[in-house]
C-alpha cells in the first residue's frame, strides 16, 4: 500500500498517525498493567484543558470509520461538553453518533457510567482531571510513583480515616479510590461512588485519559476493582427516598434539581438515555417536585 | 531478654560522608546495643545531622557500612538491603523524630490520623482499633483525648513534638533516631518533654540515637555519648563519665560552656 493510501485510512479523527501510534502504545501498556498510570505526551487539542482533552485524544486514537460514538457529560447526552465533543468528532471523522447506550461502540464519558450494563465489544473512555489518587496526601510526584511501585497504599486509608473522624462515615462520594486487579490503587475520575461497583468485572474495556496530567490508564474487561474501605466501615452505596420524577426509577442515580426558593426539589435520572427509554417503555414518575421541609432541620 | 541481646542492634564501621571535597562526617565507628540510648553532641556544623541521616538511610554514605540486626536476629548490611525493605524498616522497626515537627507530621490531617498512619501502612483496616490506639497514644504523650480530631496546625510547638513522638512510637519501633527533639521549645516545655521521653524510652526498652547540642538532654536521656567536631568523633564513652571528666580539649570547652543559673 502506498504511503498516501495508508494515510487515507489512518489520518482520520484529527490526530496524525504518529500521535495515534504513540497513544495506542500507551494504551496497550495501560491494558497490560491494569490501573498503572502510563505517561504519554499529551497534544494540544482545539479546546482547553479541563474540557476532556485526555479522553478526546484516546477516542481519536481508537476511533474507526464504522464506530458508533456516544458522548455523555454528567450522564446527559445534551449538555454543552457532550454536544461540543460529539460535534468535534462528527466534523473530524464523520462517524455515526448515537444517544443509545446499546448502539454505541465507543462511549466517551465525564462523571458517569451508563445505567444499562455494557457489552464486551464496547469501550468506555473517561475524561480524567487528576489521575493520581495519592496526591491529596503526598504532593510529590516522585514520591507517589515510588509508593505505587512499592504498593505503599496505607496512606490512602488515612484519607478515609479522616472522613470517618469528621463525619462519622466515609463521606467521599465521588472519585472514590479503588484497588485494580489487587495491585494498583487508582482514581476512577469524578464518577459518583454509586458507579464504583460497575467498574468491577465490567464486560467493556475502560480507558482513562488525563490530558493536562499526561497520563493514560486502563481497566481491561473482567478485571476486579475493589473500592477501599475499613472492616468496620464497609463501602456502601448512596440511596434515595425519592424515585425519578420522569420515569419513576428507584434504582438509578438521581440528580437533585432545585426548582424554587422554597425548598422544592425535582429528582430525575442523571442518565438521560436510560430515563428516556424507560418512559418510552411506559414507565412514569409523578412528574412533580418534592418539598423537603426537613432539609433545614436535618442534623 | 531477647535472644539477640548478645548482638548489637546497629553497627557503624568507618562511616564517611563527603559532599564534593567537603567532609561532613569521617570514619565514624560504633555499636548500638538493644535498649541503649546514644547521644551525639557537638556544635553546629560538626556533622551530627549528616551522621544521623546516613544512619537512618535518608542520605547515602560515601564510605563505610551500617548494619542492622532485624527481629530475626541476623545482622544485615543496610546498603545491600533493597529499597522496599529499607522503607518498610523505616516505618515499622524504626522511627525518626525531626527537630521541626512539621517535617515529621502530616500537617493536612488530624492528630488521630497522624498517629494511626503507621498502623494503616502495615495493613490495619479496622477503624475502631486504629482510633483506640490513637487515643491510647495521645494519652501517653499527655495530649487530651478531645484534641484527637484537631489539626496539628492548632497545636503548640511542644504538643506537635509530642504528637510526632506518638506517631513514631505507635508501631512499637526498636530503634528511634531523634534530631534535636527539644530544639526550639521553651525551657519548661523541654523539661516536660524530656521527662516523657525518658519514661517512654525506659518503658519500651527502645534503643535511640539522639542528636543534640544540649548537654543536659544527653545527660538525662542517654547512656553513652559521642562528641563530634569537624566531622570526626573526638571522644566517646559513658555519658556521665565523659561529662564529668572530659578528656579532649573540645569536650572540656563544651562542658565548660554550659550556663549555670
Amino acid at each position: 500500500m502506498s504511503t498516501r493510501a495508508r494515510q487515507g485510512t489512518l489520518n482520520f479523527a484529527y490526530l496524525n498517525e504518529q500521535t495515534k501510534r504513540m497513544i495506542r502504545r500507551a494504551l496497550l501498556k495501560a491494558v497490560a498493567v491494569p490501573g498503572y498510570q502510563v505517561p504519554f505526551s499529551s497534544r494540544e487539542m482545539p479546546m482547553p484543558y479541563g474540557w476532556g482533552t485526555g479522553g478526546i485524544q484516546i477516542t481519536a486514537s481508537i476511533l474507526k470509520p464504522d464506530d458508533v460514538l456516544k458522548v455523555i457529560d454528567q450522564g446527559a447526552d445534551d449538555t454543552t461538553n457532550a454536544v461540543s465533543i460529539r460535534k468535534f468528532f462528527v466534523a473530524t471523522s464523520g462517524v455515526a453518533t448515537t444517544t443509545e447506550t446499546e448502539q454505541a461502540t465507543i462511549i466517551q464519558t465525564r462523571h458517569r457510567i451508563p445505567e444499562r450494563p455494557l457489552r464486551e465489544n464496547q469501550i468506555l473512555v473517561y475524561q480524567v482531571p487528576i489521575p493520581e489518587p495519592l496526591r491529596f496526601l503526598e504532593p510529590r510526584e516522585t514520591e507517589t510513583r515510588k509508593m505505587h511501585a512499592l504498593e505503599e497504599y496505607g496512606v490512602m486509608h488515612v484519607k478515609l480515616y479522616e472522613d470517618i473522624a469528621r463525619f462519622g462515615h466515609i463521606a467521599t462520594s465521588y472519585d472514590y479510590p479503588a484497588l485494580v486487579n489487587g495491585r494498583h490503587v487508582f482514581d476512577p475520575s469524578p464518577i459518583p461512588k454509586f458507579d464504583n461497583p460497575k467498574l468491577d468485572r465490567s464486560k467493556a474495556l475502560q480507558l482513562f485519559g488525563a490530558g493536562r496530567e499526561q497520563r493514560i490508564y486502563a481497566i481491561p474487561p473482567y478485571t476486579t476493582v475493589k473500592s477501599l474501605d475499613f472492616e468496620d466501615h464497609p463501602f456502601t452505596l448512596p440511596t434515595w427516598e425519592q424515585s425519578c420524577a420522569h420515569c419513576g426509577s428507584n434504582t438509578s442515580y438521581l440528580d437533585e434539581i432545585i426548582v424554587d426558593d422554597e425548598g422544592s426539589r425535582l429528582f430525575v435520572c442523571s442518565d438521560t438515555d436510560y430515563c428516556t427509554r424507560r418512559q418510552a417503555d411506559g414507565h412514569h414518575g409523578s412528574g412533580l417536585p418534592v418539598k423537603l421541609a426537613s432539609v433545614e432541620a436535618a442534623p | 531478654m531477647s535472644p539477640d541481646d548478645n548482638k548489637p542492634l546497629l553497627q557503624a564501621r568507618g562511616l564517611t560522608k563527603r559532599y564534593g571535597h567537603r567532609v561532613a562526617c569521617k570514619d565514624v565507628t560504633f555499636d548500638l546495643w538493644p535498649g541503649e540510648a546514644l547521644a551525639v553532641v557537638g556544635e553546629s556544623g560538626s556533622g551530627k545531622t549528616t551522621l544521623i541521616k546516613c544512619l537512618s538511610t535518608q542520605v547515602e554514605a560515601t564510605g563505610g557500612t551500617i548494619s542492622y540486626c532485624g527481629r530475626d536476629g541476623i545482622l544485615r548490611d543496610l546498603s545491600i538491603m533493597s529499597e522496599p525493605e529499607r522503607r518498610f524498616l523505616m516505618r515499622t522497626d524504626w522511627g525518626f523524630v525531626h527537630q521541626d515537627a512539621r517535617d515529621g507530621l502530616r500537617m493536612g490531617v488530624s492528630a488521630g490520623a497522624n498517629v494511626g498512619e503507621r498502623m494503616m501502612a502495615v495493613g490495619d483496616r479496622h477503624y475502631g482499633r486504629i482510633r483506640q490506639s490513637a487515643l491510647d497514644w495521645l494519652e501517653r504523650v499527655e495530649i487530651e483525648n478531645g484534641r484527637i480530631d484537631d489539626s496539628p496546625w492548632s497545636f503548640s510547638g511542644g504538643m506537635r513534638q509530642r504528637l510526632q513522638i506518638a506517631r513514631v512510637l505507635v508501631s512499637k519501633p526498636r530503634l528511634v533516631f531523634m534530631d534535636e527533639p527539644t530544639g526550639g521549645l521553651d525551657v519548661s516545655v523541654q523539661a516536660r518533654l524530656l521527662d516523657l521521653l525518658r519514661a517512654l524510652v525506659r518503658d519500651l526498652g527502645l534503643a535511640a540515637v539522639i542528636v543534640t547540642h544540649d548537654l543536659a538532654v544527653a545527660r538525662l536521656l542517654t547512656d553513652r555519648i559521642m562528641v563530634m567536631k569537624g566531622g570526626e568523633v573526638v571522644e566517646e564513652g559513658l555519658t556521665d563519665q565523659v561529662l564529668d571528666d572530659p578528656q579532649h580539649a573540645y569536650t572540656q570547652l563544651l562542658t565548660s560552656s554550659v550556663l549555670t543559673v
